[in-house]
């Protein structure tokens, strides 16, 4: 038991003394802190990305004849969409996450907010697919039964389109959250006291790696683990009323 | 527009500073070439793990004996594995590897090839057991029913089967890693991002150093990508 009673006084060293848990625990709030308001701007942002470009595929070749204000707009509003995505899903985070830091927002000193904004505009990228994804899922005879029953585009969108999406988006928009809460442990990397730099924290100033890391390892597992399990179980729930 | 070109000369070519971004740029590469590499190894390993139980289970189970017993145990240290490396961030993988399971060495890049090979793994193993399982259920019993052993069904009819299915996801993984290996500057690595960010502490500028790694990034990813998709295509010509 000599290893056990060793552990024991390893963890009171590195967690108990001097209240470094706290680090741990502020490192958690901030990781949770970060990930919840950027898959918010994502969700905004991935929402209003995947209208623009199913709203252009749909309509292109209807709005392509009468070629009014209305399709050079969608037209351009679609080419930055692209571009977007794009630019975000062809660069990683880190690189993203610098250029908030040091040349976008260079004059701020919020940190926790720039990367909620870098976190957010990536994932934005993200959900937009998702989103589209479901969109294009429903069935296209459901889009023909609402414009053919006398709805406009945005009301066969709204009322038929959208309630079926949601259905199937959900569990992974949910999913979205939990890469997010890996994701941002590079925050670090701009500074940023998240889990994973309290961790790297505690291991510099314990001159101890092993409890520290795995901590926050154990850390992340075990939140993940939770959210994938309620993930599937809302799965499960919204498959009952189907056929 | 000469105040950019000064600016570029400035940060890129004073001090040869351009070699930093191509160290960097190779520093990148050879990270994802090997972890790539260590990912579909291990993934393959676990793969065939995970479905061999899978599609042998009950009929072992009747045995009973050694072969279950040790084919059940590997079964779960793959869930295991599978479960740990998802279901941590890999920085968070890359520390414990730098500063736990190799602390003695000092050979960082090799460290980091460990790190995203042992990340990747987790990743590829899910793709190469989707496209296992993708191959139709006939396929496996109509070897099976010629006569083939197991492994004799697997190696001449389901496995040419699953590699054309699974290729395109296998580059695809090349092109994440590739994003990925970023968060290498973490543990000090001098990878491409690194390089950026060094050059921007010393130049004091950010502009130029962070929007060319990214550019660089970017034009890499994307020709990647175009070449994916070629190769997708190529793959589905002699299709039904």
């Amino acid at each position: 038991m000599m290893w056990l009673s060793s552990m024991i006084g390893d963890f009171r060293f590195v967690f108990l003394d001097s209240n470094r848990y706290m680090l741990v625990l502020e490192g958690l709030f901030v990781t949770l802190e970060i990930t919840f308001f950027a898959v918010l701007i994502g969700i905004a942002l991935g929402i209003l990305v995947a209208s623009v470009r199913s709203t252009y595929d749909k309509n292109e070749e209807a709005l392509k004849k009468q070629k009014g204000l209305g399709f050079y707009a969608l037209y351009i509003a679609n080419a930055v969409c692209k571009i977007y995505l794009t630019v975000i899903r062809g660069t990683p985070t880190v690189v993203q996450l610098l250029i908030a830091y040091f040349i976008i927002f260079a004059t701020s000193t919020s940190d926790v907010n720039i990367a909620i904004f870098a976190f957010g505009l990536n994932s934005g990228a993200y959900v937009a697919e998702i989103v589209r994804a479901g969109i294009m899922s429903i069935d296209n005879g459901q889009f023909e039964a609402g414009r053919s029953l006398g709805f406009t585009y945005a009301q066969t969108m709204w009322y038929v389109i959208i309630p079926q999406m949601i259905k199937n988006v959900l569990p992974a928009l949910c999913n979205e959250f939990i890469v997010l809460i890996k994701e941002t442990s590079i925050a670090g990397y701009i500074g940023i006291m998240d889990l994973t730099k309290a961790g790297d924290l505690i291991r510099g100033r314990t001159f101890s790696a092993f409890l520290p890391l795995l901590g926050v390892a154990a850390i992340y597992l075990v939140l993940i683990l939770m959210l994938t399990y309620m993930v599937e179980k809302l799965e499960r729930r919204l498959r009952v009323n189907e056929r | 527009m000469s105040d950019f070109i000064t600016q570029f000369q400035f940060v890129f070519l004073e001090s040869e500073r351009y070699q930093l971004v191509l160290q960097g740029l190779l520093a990148t590469l050879e990270i994802t070439f090997f972890a790539v590499l260590i990912g579909i190894v291990l993934g393959t390993l676990v793969a065939s793990v995970r479905s061999t139980y899978d599609k042998n289970q009950e009929e072992l189970k009747k045995h009973g004996g050694i072969g279950y017993f040790a084919l059940a145990v590997a079964n779960v240290i793959c869930k295991i594995y599978l479960t740990v490396i998802r279901g941590t961030p890999a920085v968070v993988q890359l520390l414990i590897a730098y500063f736990i399971i190799f602390a003695s060495s000092n050979n960082d890049i090799q460290i980091a090839i460990f790190a995203f090979g042992v990340n990747s793994g987790a990743y590829v193993a899910e793709i190469i057991r989707a496209g296992i399982m993708s191959v139709d259920n006939g396929q496996f019993e109509a070897g099976r029913s010629l006569g083939f052993t197991y492994v004799q069904t697997m190696i001449y009819v389901i496995i040419p089967q699953m590699v054309k299915n699974v290729l395109p996801a296998l580059c695809n993984e090349f092109i994440v890693l590739i994003k990925e290996t970023s968060v290498a500057g973490y543990i000090g690595i001098m990878d491409l991002t690194k390089a950026g960010d060094l050059i921007r502490g010393r130049t004091f500028s950010a502009f130029l150093p962070l929007i060319g790694v990214a550019a660089i990034y970017l034009f890499l990813v994307m020709i990647l990508t175009w070449l994916v998709g070629k190769l997708e295509r190529r793959l589905r010509v002699n299709e039904r």
